[in-house]
């Protein structure tokens, strides 16, 4: 076993301990913080069914961002959009007997990969162009999306240019999944583009990406519009009832 | 401080204006008064700024992240998209970058990221991380009170993140190391002393009610009541103080006497409770907005009545209805018929719906009117019993009140509308150069209207708006007379002792 498959597999492991701990800890920590006080935005849904549906549009078609702007808008659906056909149909390195529908999107996934970088192009490049955008940008922005595009496109260039041995990526990725490790190709794209994944899922939880669970636990979208009809207190606000002194 | 400034110029070939370019630290200058130990010690916070404010600071930082879910996951979750960016009104009316709302919560971000976070911690400023100085301290001071809480910039950002929510906890963590701004703070202390924001004692709140008696009965020949203190009465009314005798908000008052009247509700004021506004929201303090809100419970509760009725204010309103019940309910002593609490145009557009009140629009010919739609009301409360209530019913009366009504441009009204830029505890002359700018993107969105459609009036249903725009109205060349009450419209229009039920 090469050094290098070893390395590999030792850091992908971390990886998902770190991004699996990290996201863990950060959510048990949002569901713990409570909302005092009722605070959705309004107009808003009245049910709380109506309130879950509303961040399902948040994080489906960025609904409050189409308000706001709408080229963001269209280079975070091309990016947002992309990335998740890109990791879809990526699945196929994790399964061992690839189901009909998830090759069958295969293709898909290749446009996506254009899709999803041009898209971080063009809101690397709005960060420059943008002079508001510039001026609340820091390193760490730009960092991100030259991290990401970084990993685009090292996948599509071993795509289209210098392929890799994905059978064997295959054999090595399963074999991470059963705790057994196997030889990784030594492919300067596929070292880099892995690495960089490695990288993207230590940062994740410390990092803005923590706005993918976070657009779940803001309260101006997932609160219900029923304060009249529901009293609402957060579990430190009990004690208040008491201090009326009348 | 009353420098000379600028009023920014008005475009109205657009409906928002242009982004202006970035101008920055132009606003660095704009900070309203500290205040003084004697309006901050009765609140419970230090009288001047304390040795260890640097520790104090990030202590209550600590312990709003743990309290507050919004503070938490929207100092995480801001990933510096830009969409709020063009968004708030002092950023267009200045040009201040620092006025942008992302950049304004960047300044708390910042410093949550250097002592709550690893990456902060580990990388600085690479990931935009830096230390509480006195510089920082200062400076949130600053653009702290350049942010009229609107919440315009929620509407528009992916995560809903609000920048109010961040403002509210500045200002709570610059209350406990001794840096409070005095209008705020010597007005909260004017509401658990007197009763009311403007210091109106008990007596000459019976005064003035019985002037108002007095006058509309030489006005209407009809004997329409201003009670005050009156047990046994159906509805507590709860409206902003200056509703009992500024212009144009007393007209209000008398719309909704007369609306009372005609109802045949009994109602009373209270010299207790004889103050809608709950100034604890501006400054983040959820123990003063708890303490102001019950003293509407124990008015209620002392003068026996059965509903509780708000009158037109914007933050007031919010306060009411989103809060009212977590603080000072639960409300089972009141009727349950009615919602608790109900807003007075709840009660006029039943009214009208219902022939319990006829309007004339004929008594406001010539008036062409607009609607502002305050921001606390649009985006962080409801009217009626269906989502936009609040833009519907107040624009039903309005319409059933006058001849002929105009909306403005719609990226400026509904959940878009622009802050009257005097909102959150900026009403201060202390402000008044922040209040001016701020106000340009309404002010533009009024003059299309008033020059394109004749509007002659701008209906507001807020005190802090109406006093602001009578304030800011001049400056851009309009009279401050063109502000009114939506219940002086009403006032007007009312038919009273016809149809009697």
């Amino acid at each position: 076993m090469s050094a290098i498959s070893i390395a590999y597999a030792a850091l992908f492991y971390l990886a998902a301990l770190v991004l699996v701990v990290g996201l863990v800890s950060k959510i048990a920590q949002y569901w713990r913080t409570p909302a005092p006080l009722k605070i959705a935005t309004t107009p808003a849904p009245m049910t709380r069914t109506g309130a879950a549906f509303r961040v399902a549009r948040e994080v489906t078609l960025f609904e409050s961002l189409f308000k706001g702007e709408k080229l963001l808008w269209v280079l975070a659906v091309l990016f947002h959009a992309g990335l998740l056909l890109v990791v879809v149909r990526h699945l196929r390195y994790f399964i061992a007997d690839v189901p009909t529908l998830l090759v069958l999107i295969q293709p898909i996934g290749v446009y996506a990969g254009f899709a999803m970088v041009a898209g971080l192009a063009g809101l690397l490049a709005r960060r420059f162009l943008n002079p508001r955008v510039r001026y609340i940008t820091n390193p760490s922005d730009i960092a991100m999306l030259v991290l990401l595009i970084a990993i685009g496109v090292s996948g599509l260039f071993m795509k289209f240019v210098l392929p890799t041995d994905i059978l064997a990526v295959k054999a090595f990725f399963l074999g991470l999944m059963r705790f057994s490790i196997q030889p990784l190709p030594v492919h300067p794209g596929l070292l880099i583009h892995l690495g960089l994944v490695a990288a993207l899922m230590i940062v994740f939880p410390f990092s803005k990406l923590l706005h993918a669970p976070g657009v779940f636990f803001s309260p101006t979208r997932n609160q219900a519009d029923d304060p009249r009809e529901r009293r609402h207190v957060a579990p430190w606000a009990a004690g208040y009832d008491a201090k009326r002194g009348f | 401080m009353a420098a000379k400034f600028d009023t920014p110029p008005l475009n109205l070939d657009h409906d928002v204006p242009d982004n202006p370019a970035l101008t920055p630290d132009s606003m660095a200058h704009s900070r309203p008064f500290l205040a003084k130990p004697e309006h901050q010690e009765p609140l419970g916070f230090p009288g001047t700024l304390v040795d260890d404010w640097h520790d104090k600071a990030i202590g209550k930082m600590g312990e709003l992240l743990g309290k507050y879910r919004s503070l938490q996951v929207y100092m995480d979750s801001c990933v510096k998209c830009g969409a709020c960016s063009d968004k708030c009104h002092y950023f267009l009316g200045t040009g201040d970058p620092k006025n942008m709302p992302v950049a304004r919560q960047d300044l708390m971000r910042s410093v949550y990221r250097k002592y709550f976070t690893p990456a902060g911690k580990l990388f600085g400023s690479f990931v935009g991380a830096r230390e509480l100085t006195q510089d920082v301290l200062d400076e949130w001071y600053t653009y702290y009170h350049q942010c009229s809480q609107c919440r315009r910039c929620s509407v528009f950002c992916p995560y809903g993140i609000d920048t109010a929510e961040i403002s509210m906890a500045a200002r709570e963590i610059l209350d406990h190391v001794g840096m409070g701004q005095k209008y705020c703070n010597e007005i909260i202390t004017k509401v658990h002393k007197i009763g009311n924001n403007l210091g109106l004692p008990e007596r000459a709140l019976a005064d003035t009610m019985e002037g108002l008696e007095e006058d509309t009965l030489d006005d209407t020949g009809h004997d329409i009541k201003f009670p005050v203190d009156v047990e046994g009465a159906e509805v507590l009314l709860v409206t902003p103080s200056a509703d009992f005798f500024a212009e144009p908000h007393v007209d209000g008052l008398i719309g909704y006497a007369k609306v009372f009247h005609q109802l045949g509700i009994s109602w009373t004021v209270s010299s207790e409770a004889s103050e809608a506004a709950n100034f604890g929201m501006f400054i983040g303090s959820y123990d003063q907005m708890h303490k102001i809100a019950n003293r509407i419970r124990k008015a209620a509760l002392d003068l026996k009545v059965k509903r509780i009725v708000f009158g037109e204010c914007g933050h007031a309103w919010r306060v009411a209805y989103s809060f009212l019940n977590t603080y000072a309910g639960p409300w089972d002593f009141l009727d349950p018929r009615y919602p608790v609490p109900q807003h007075i145009l709840e009660v006029t557009y039943g009214a009208i719906k219902n022939g319990g009140i006829r309007l004339d629009k004929d008594a406001n010919a010539g008036m062409v009117l607009t609607m502002h739609d305050s921001c606390n009301v649009a985006r962080a409360s409801r009217m009626g019993d269906f989502p936009g209530g609040q833009f519907v019913i107040p624009r039903e009366v309005i319409k059933a009140s006058v001849p002929k009504f105009v909306d403005m441009a719609e990226d400026t009204i509904f959940e878009k509308t622009f802050c009257c830029g005097g909102g959150g505890g900026l009403l201060t002359d202390d402000l008044m150069e922040i209040r001016v700018k701020g106000a340009m993107p309404r002010m533009n969105a009024l003059k299309q209207v008033v020059e394109q459609h004749g509007v002659t009036h701008m209906a507001a249903i807020c005190a802090i708006c109406k006093s602001q725009f009578t304030k800011v109205l001049p400056y851009y060349g309009m009279d401050m007379n063109m502000i009114v009450s939506v219940h002086q419209l009403v006032s007007n229009a009312i038919q009273l002792g016809t149809n009697k039920s």
